[in-house]
């Protein structure tokens, strides 16, 4: 690839757009936003993923302006946002309630913000006439927003606040009632106009697959906190804690101590089974509790036993979930331990290898797991 | 068979409330003055059969609403109801608007509270309430005195019975009705859509007129409808605090009803009143059947 990869957040001369600077937010006792330092580059697709009440909005309220820091500073382009009032900024936001308003049809609704920057009149109509196409709404333009759908709500919020190109877009949940389809080609709609236009995204989702295909990089918070932000890839495959493996994709963890074994560590898990091994750089003393996580899609089935694996397991078939291209296994242990493992289905579900009750052999290589304390 | 009981019932009190009490009025108008109890002819006697009845219909004839148009003080005073009701129904818009404005955006524990004292005037009676109007803008009334005690004036105020202590007296009464239509259309207002509107460039000032106006619209409307029907028949504000020159159709009303004792023709008035009242009242509930199917 002769490309350069895009990966400002590894360039330390690379100037961010936005800096928090130690910032948390309180209401009241509660604590909404912890304490936290982080940067989003200019032209990143930066996804805040986390469970429900974990403080995403809270964060994007504070960059649109309707909250500020209870401590600490926001910096935009090196600038303190804090006393610039919302519409002063270059930032629009989607409403994760869509916040449309009622009055005013769908094409005025999306001409809003336009209005009041006093663009003229055949630009305004141009602009609109674009969003709608993009949205796919041009049939609904003359409705209210009680007489469209759901979906359709969504996707006029959504043409609201592209409609001004902002420098820094905030979509909050930009495309959760949309149908599986509808919402891919929103997604590379999205990451179309982010090339194109390149303004800067925050965006939050509670779609996994959603954040790990348009997000240049993820945050995976919890409690207010930003636990890890990385790129798709590394947030998968190497997760900084069990709190993250866990939250993203499917996962088994299991606990165990760790023996120093040549490049990486062997983990005992349970009494009387041989030990798992795994190659990690993190250093761990020996006897120090830990957890290993392994993806289900790096674990190989077989019914005989594997030729030079560095890992390999005898256990019962337990469960088998079907999902179409793929079928996930849950397979107990002696110990009682249950380790998942997914294979493609290449092959009619009638003429699947394996089924309920049978024993099989699993089997991984050393770099499949990760390593995490705990 | 349990749906009809419940519509027949509605339509029960409409018909003995409203629609008798307004054929009994239409029929005396329809009448002449006498010197008799009651003080009209012909009166319906029903044990008359057939004949005494086409012979009370023959007495009724429109005599009373020509009348109305020979004198040039009915119109007049139509029309000056018509203008003072429009005059006042602004001036409490005015006064009402920001006091739901600041009830809506007041803290949720207060609101009851606020909600309390708007209502709390109608434990008193109305009579009396209207009536302290007098002590206080009356030549010697607590607010000349006030005036005069803090110097900005030096001669008192003539209020009383002018039409400006008519206007007083109107929004003083009506404001509850004004204000209770706007909080609730204020109150149901979702903050995020001023927040929306800031996001895209509004200033608070454009957000409160490109927002919270339009939603509160109805509100409004409804408002103005419950300040300015009554309005336009009152007759106890006029004669309390107005003067000779407050012409108000009520109080003409008033005076050929008890003064002139010519119920025929104060029931002619009655009756074009209430003609022209129809018309903001349907104006009015088609508002509100248009909100209604807007929410619903
Ligand atoms: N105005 C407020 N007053 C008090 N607490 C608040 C306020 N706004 C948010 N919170 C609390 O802050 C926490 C974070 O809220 P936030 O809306 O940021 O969650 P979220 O991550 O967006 O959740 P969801 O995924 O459900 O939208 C929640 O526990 C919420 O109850
Ligand atoms: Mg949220």
């Amino acid at each position: 690839m002769s490309q350069t990869v895009f990966a400002p957040w590894n360039d330390p001369q690379a100037k961010p757009l936005i800096q928090f600077k130690n910032v948390t937010k309180r209401f009241g006792d509660f604590v909404a936003i912890d304490n936290q330092s982080f940067d989003i580059y200019a032209r990143e697709f930066f996804a805040l993923l986390g469970p429900s009440g974990c403080g995403k909005t809270t964060m994007m309220r504070m960059l649109a302006g309707f909250e500020t820091p209870t401590e600490g500073t926001i910096l935009l382009a090196g600038q303190d946002i804090a006393p610039i009032p919302p519409n002063k900024r270059a930032v629009n936001m989607m409403f994760q309630s869509y916040a449309l308003f009622p009055h005013l049809s769908v094409w005025e609704n999306i001409a809003f913000g336009l209005k009041r920057d006093k663009v003229a009149k055949d630009k305004i109509a141009e602009r609109v006439e674009q969003m709608l196409k993009l949205t796919r709404l041009e049939k609904f333009a003359k409705r209210k927003p009680h007489q469209i759908s759901g979906g359709q709500r969504q996707r006029v919020a959504l043409a609201r606040s592209l409609a001004k190109a902002p420098k820094l877009l905030l979509l909050d949940e930009p495309l959760g009632a949309l149908d599986a389809k509808l919402r891919q080609e929103t997604q590379f709609e999205l990451m179309d106009i982010q090339e194109t236009t390149g303004t800067t995204f925050v965006i939050v989702t509670h779609d996994q697959e959603e954040a790990m295909t348009v997000a240049s990089r993820v945050a995976v918070m919890d409690h207010g906190r930003i636990i890890q932000a990385d790129t798709p890839a590394n947030i998968y495959e190497m997760p900084n804690s069990v709190y993250v493996a866990d939250f993203i994709g499917e996962v088994t963890i299991i606990e165990g101590r760790v023996t120093k074994s040549g490049n990486g560590y062997d983990v005992a898990f349970a009494e009387g089974a041989p030990p798992l091994h795994a190659e990690s750089d993190k250093v761990f003393q020996n006897g120090q509790s830990c957890h290993l996580a392994i993806r289900p899609e790096k674990v190989t089935v077989s019914a005989e036993p594997p030729q030079d694996a560095a890992n390999a397991v005898q256990g019962r078939i337990l469960d088998i979930a079907y999902l179409g291209n793929l079928s996930t296994y849950h397979v107990e242990l002696p110990s009682g331990q249950i380790i998942k493992a997914q294979t493609a289905n290449t092959r009619r579900l009638s003429r699947r290898s394996f089924t309920w009750e049978d024993t099989v052999w699993l089997s991984w290589t050393a770099t499949a797991g990760v390593l995490l304390e705990g | 068979m349990q749906r009809f009981a419940l519509i027949a019932l509605p339509y029960f009190w409409l018909l003995a409330l409203f629609l008798v009490p307004f054929l009994i009025v239409l029929k005396i108008s329809l009448s002449d003055v006498a010197l008799a109890i009651p003080p009209y002819t012909p009166t319906l006697d029903l044990s008359g059969g057939w004949g005494a009845f086409k012979e009370f219909l023959s007495g009724l004839d429109f005599e009373n609403f020509e009348f109305l148009t020979t004198d040039d003080l009915y119109w007049k005073a139509y029309l000056s109801s018509v203008q003072i009701a429009t005059i006042a129904t602004i001036l409490t818009l005015i006064a009402a608007y920001p006091i739901a404005y600041g009830m809506a955006n007041a803290p949720d524990h207060w609101r009851p509270t606020l909600m309390m004292l708007v209502i709390l005037p109608f434990w008193t009676s109305f009579l009396i309430r209207v009536y302290s109007w007098v002590g206080i803008l009356s030549n010697e009334g607590y607010l000349n005195q006030f005036l005069l005690g803090i110097g900005i004036i030096s001669e008192p105020l003539t209020i009383l019975n002018t039409n400006t202590a008519v206007y007083i007296g109107i929004v003083y009464t009506y404001l509850p009705f004004m204000i209770l239509p706007i909080y609730s259309a204020l109150e149901r207002l979702d903050g995020s859509l001023l927040e929306a509107a800031e996001d895209l460039g509004c200033s608070r000032a454009s957000a409160f007129w490109l927002v919270t106006i339009p939603l509160s619209k109805n509100g409004i409307i409804a408002g103005c409808f419950l300040v300015f029907i009554p309005t336009i028949g009152e007759f106890v504000i006029p004669s309390l605090l107005g003067g000779s020159q407050t012409l108000m159709i009520g109080k003409v009303l008033w005076e050929e009803f008890f003064n002139n004792r010519d119920w025929p023709v104060a029931s002619a008035v009655a009756v074009i009143l209430l003609l022209i009242l129809i018309i903001p009242i349907v104006l009015f509930q088609r508002n509100e059947q248009k909100q209604r199917e807007a929410e619903g």
